[in-house]
């Protein structure tokens, strides 16, 4: 990551309540091309309600997200995904009764890329060649994980959202998803990651956000922030900080 | 060959050529046109349910509207008929446009509102204060347009094109796209498909297909009342013929509208008197052994099934 690089988001006071209850409060922070920024924090902290406004699931109620300098808050995700953002889900969200290739062709289809990468290159980056013509229904979860990333990828994102891609992979596979993560990345492609796997997080990521309540508490790398006395307080409780 | 090419030759050629010739050798024309008529209204089941996953119980109100834009063109404008039927399939996109709101509903939901809108078009078009235009609650009866035999051939026409569409779906990026937004519209729309635009162009297209085969039936009956055009059996016929086939496919449709509608007419001719027991148990098996259609007798074993 070069420093100067001029952000390709921007959210500064994003603000997104569902009924009394303020899931992101305020939150700013950038990322530019060829970063990977980590969002951190417990549970509820607002974490996939920023990657789900920033991605176009939800309209914000406050504040804005710019990408690559033009206001992309509250604008349909298919429009957002043929402008270069692209996400995947905590719970991973193919196609069920179409097979791993069809799953891919629709992204390839409509994801509006125009240098779109092939199906059997995403196939044997992804290790889903062997299964490409079965059905989605049939993966294992990790394979539904990088078929969801897959899916993703053929659209040729310049933003990615990871949300908790790392779950549940066993430590081979966290390795090998760390080195492609940080291929991607070196593309050019600005990556955010959402994930409670501090190891992985460490790995992976230039700088992290630290998220409560819908607000920053910090920003830096993850090695200063588990020295924060906030940090650790937000995450273990107020009688173990200090 | 191309996938689409096959299906082409070796299913929807093949149709298209019996139902065409089949009036030479069998006498019973009134039996062939309703499964012509029956055909159609499978696939465009098929085209909203089978693709997009929106059940459509009030599927009748496209069939009776296009009936009535067929016989208020005939009637007020005499309009020629293939005209009119053209202005039948017309009218029934418009509804369906009308009716796009439904769509943000799902399941039983949908289903339900749009039985209730089907019904709705229903009373408005009985309505007797509509007599001058659509001859209320007194029905239908053309003359200059009677020639069944003309639209006998209109319907095979409609039925080739309707199911050459599911030939297109089950072969296009297009269908795939319509079968993602099925499955999970928040991931399509995150392939960057549009899901409304999606959603919409299926539904009026299977509104069209659907006002089409009304607008021939008209033509093809001359006399009618409002009861017989938005009669709620022609939806459930052309629903549970096309998941007894299997949806989603373009051979699925088919097979339902000519085992189920053919044992239909076998019973009604040699035992009426079981008629209704006989078909309510087959109902009834098919949805407890058979949930996703005959055809899934053959996927099942891993076979392919267009």
């Amino acid at each position: 990551m070069s420093p100067e690089k001029a952000p390709i988001l921007e959210v500064s006071k994003l603000v997104k309540r569902f009924g009394g209850f303020h899931a992101l409060d305020g939150l700013s922070f950038h990322v530019v091309p060829g970063e990977i920024l980590g969002l951190v924090g417990p549970n509820g902290s607002g974490k996939t309600t920023a990657i789900n406004v920033i991605s176009g699931l939800y309209a914000p109620d406050g504040g804005e997200v710019v990408f690559d300098n033009v206001s992309s808050g509250g604008i349909a995700s298919h429009k957002l995904v043929h402008r270069g953002i692209n996400r995947t889900f905590q719970v991973p969200k193919p196609f069920l009764s179409l097979s791993v290739r069809e799953n891919i062709q629709v992204a390839l289809a409509y994801g509006g890329a125009t240098d779109a990468p092939s199906i059997a290159e995403l196939l044997e980056e992804y290790r889903l060649k062997e299964v490409a013509d079965r059905p989605a229904a049939d993966l294992n979860s990790a394979q539904q994980k990088m078929l969801d990333l897959t899916r993703a990828l053929a659209t040729r994102p310049r933003l990615l959202l990871l949300d908790e891609l790392a779950a549940g992979l066993n430590p081979a596979e966290l390795d090998w998803i760390a080195g492609r993560i940080k291929a991607l990345a070196a593309t050019g492609m600005a990556i955010i990651v959402v994930e409670h796997l501090m190891g992985f997080i460490e790995q992976i990521t230039d700088r992290v956000i630290v998220l409560n309540a819908g607000k920053e508490i910090f920003e830096g790398t993850l090695a200063t922030a588990v020295r924060e006395p906030q940090v650790i307080e937000v995450f273990l409780g107020g009688e173990h900080a200090h | 060959m191309h996938n689409a090419s096959k299906h082409l030759l070796f299913i929807l050629a093949p149709l298209v050529v019996v139902f065409a010739l089949l009036p030479g050798v069998y006498q019973n024309h009134l039996l062939l046109f309703n499964f012509v008529i029956f055909l159609i209204l499978a696939q465009g089941v098929n085209i909203i349910y089978g693709f997009t996953g929106y059940l459509p119980f009030g599927y009748v109100g496209f069939f009776g509207a296009g009936a009535y834009g067929f016989a208020i063109m005939v009637m007020h404008l005499q309009t020629p008929a293939p005209l009119a039927v053209l202005v039948g399939g017309a009218v029934a996109v418009v509804l369906g446009l009308l009716l796009t709101p439904l769509l943000r509903l799902s399941g039983a939901y949908f289903a339900i509102a749009n039985l209730a809108a089907s019904l709705a078009v229903l009373h408005f078009v009985a309505n007797p204060a509509l007599e001058g235009i659509t001859k209320g609650p007194y029905g239908v009866s053309l003359t200059g347009t009677f020639n069944p035999t003309h639209a006998y051939y209109a319907a095979v026409v409609v039925m080739a094109l309707t199911v050459g569409a599911v030939v297109y779906l089950k072969n296009s990026p297009f269908g795939l796209a319509l079968q993602a937004v099925r499955e999970d519209a928040v991931s399509a729309s995150m392939a960057g498909v549009n899901i409304i635009k999606m959603r919409v162009i299926a539904w009026l297209a299977s509104a069209l297909v659907a006002g089409l085969a009304g607008g021939i039936y008209a033509w093809y009956v001359s006399v009618f009342y409002p009861d017989n055009v938005f009669s709620g059996e022609f939806s459930i016929f052309a629903i549970v013929f096309a998941l007894f086939g299997g949806v989603a496919t373009i051979t699925g449709p088919i097979v339902g509208v000519l085992i189920l509608y053919g044992i239909y007419n076998l019973i009604g001719f040699t035992t009426p008197q079981y008629f209704q027991l006989i078909y309510g148990l087959l109902i009834m098996g098919l949805v407890l052994f058979l949930p996703a259609g005959l055809v899934s007798l053959a996927t099942r074993r891993g076979w392919h099934v267009p």
